[in-house]
């Protein structure tokens, strides 16, 4: 498969998670669509690491899923804490610092 | 050929889970989706001869991630609702400004010069950890650091507040 096969793939992945972040009302579902971004970016590291025959992109995609996961964790018990005030995820609800 | 046939199957299993993950209106059936496309990305590490990375993903996000995200899913009252409906002003807007996203990464692909398919892959989970313990040993040092503020971090904000 050609290189740019990849990269559109990747394209259309951060597309479909770009759609969901703006679309989605619910803090759950924002963290869904965070994801499957992060996930593209790991598949253009990765196809590029291949294709330029360097570690550094793999290497730079562990980092990015330990990161990733970090963020999941935090977020979630963020998530948590948002329902135990609140009684509900949706993002609207949660808006009274708003300037 | 086999591999053309492979990397086809897998792109559209990748994009049409996530494809659904964003746009069903259950959050578990999106979240157990998502889980999907996590694990078709594994399989696209397979086709590009990642197979260290594909064990990871596989074991990180299919195994980790994806079920902390369906407890917290049941935890909450989230799983006997369905997402309010976004207006359909506002997923027109994200459609097109995802379309304008793709279009722009898809224009800057055709007009750049990509690098052909080298025949041997030198990259193995050897490699990775050398270069992990020698030249990027600071970053890796710092990940650590990163893993345990986030522990520490989940413990803290979790935690239910003594009355």
């Amino acid at each position: 498969m050609p290189l740019s096969a990849y990269i559109l793939l990747s394209a259309a992945l951060f597309s479909l998670g770009v759609y969901g972040a703006l679309t989605r009302r619910n803090a759950i579902g924002l963290l869904v669509s965070v994801e499957l971004m992060a996930n593209a970016a790991n598949i253009n590291l990765v196809a590029f690491s291949r294709y330029l025959g360097a570690a550094e992109g793999q290497a730079l995609t562990l980092f990015t899923i330990a990161l990733t996961v970090a963020e999941a964790v935090v977020g979630l018990s963020l998530v948590l804490l948002l329902y135990r005030s609140r009684k509900s995820l949706q993002v609207e609800d949660a808006a009274e610092m708003k300037g | 050929m086999g591999a053309f046939i492979a990397f086809a199957v897998i792109a559209a299993a990748l994009l049409a889970s996530a494809f659904m993950a964003v746009s069903t209106k259950n959050l578990v059936r999106s979240v157990l989706w998502l889980a999907l496309t996590l694990f078709c990305t594994g399989a696209l590490y397979v086709t590009l001869e990642a197979d260290f990375l594909a064990s990871m993903q596989v074991i990180l996000y299919t195994g980790g991630v994806i079920t902390l995200m369906l407890f917290t899913v049941m935890l909450t009252d989230e799983i006997h609702r369905v997402d309010r409906a976004s207006t359909s002003g506002r997923r027109m807007a994200g459609g097109l400004l995802a379309a304008c996203v793709f279009g722009a990464i898809s224009a800057v692909v055709w007009v750049s010069d990509l690098p052909a398919l080298p025949e041997t892959n030198t990259i193995t989970a050897k490699t990775i950890g050398r270069s992990f313990m020698t030249e990027h040993l600071l970053a890796f040092e710092a990940l650590s650091m990163l893993l345990l503020a986030a522990i520490i971090g989940a413990i803290v904000l979790a935690r239910r507040r003594d009355p």
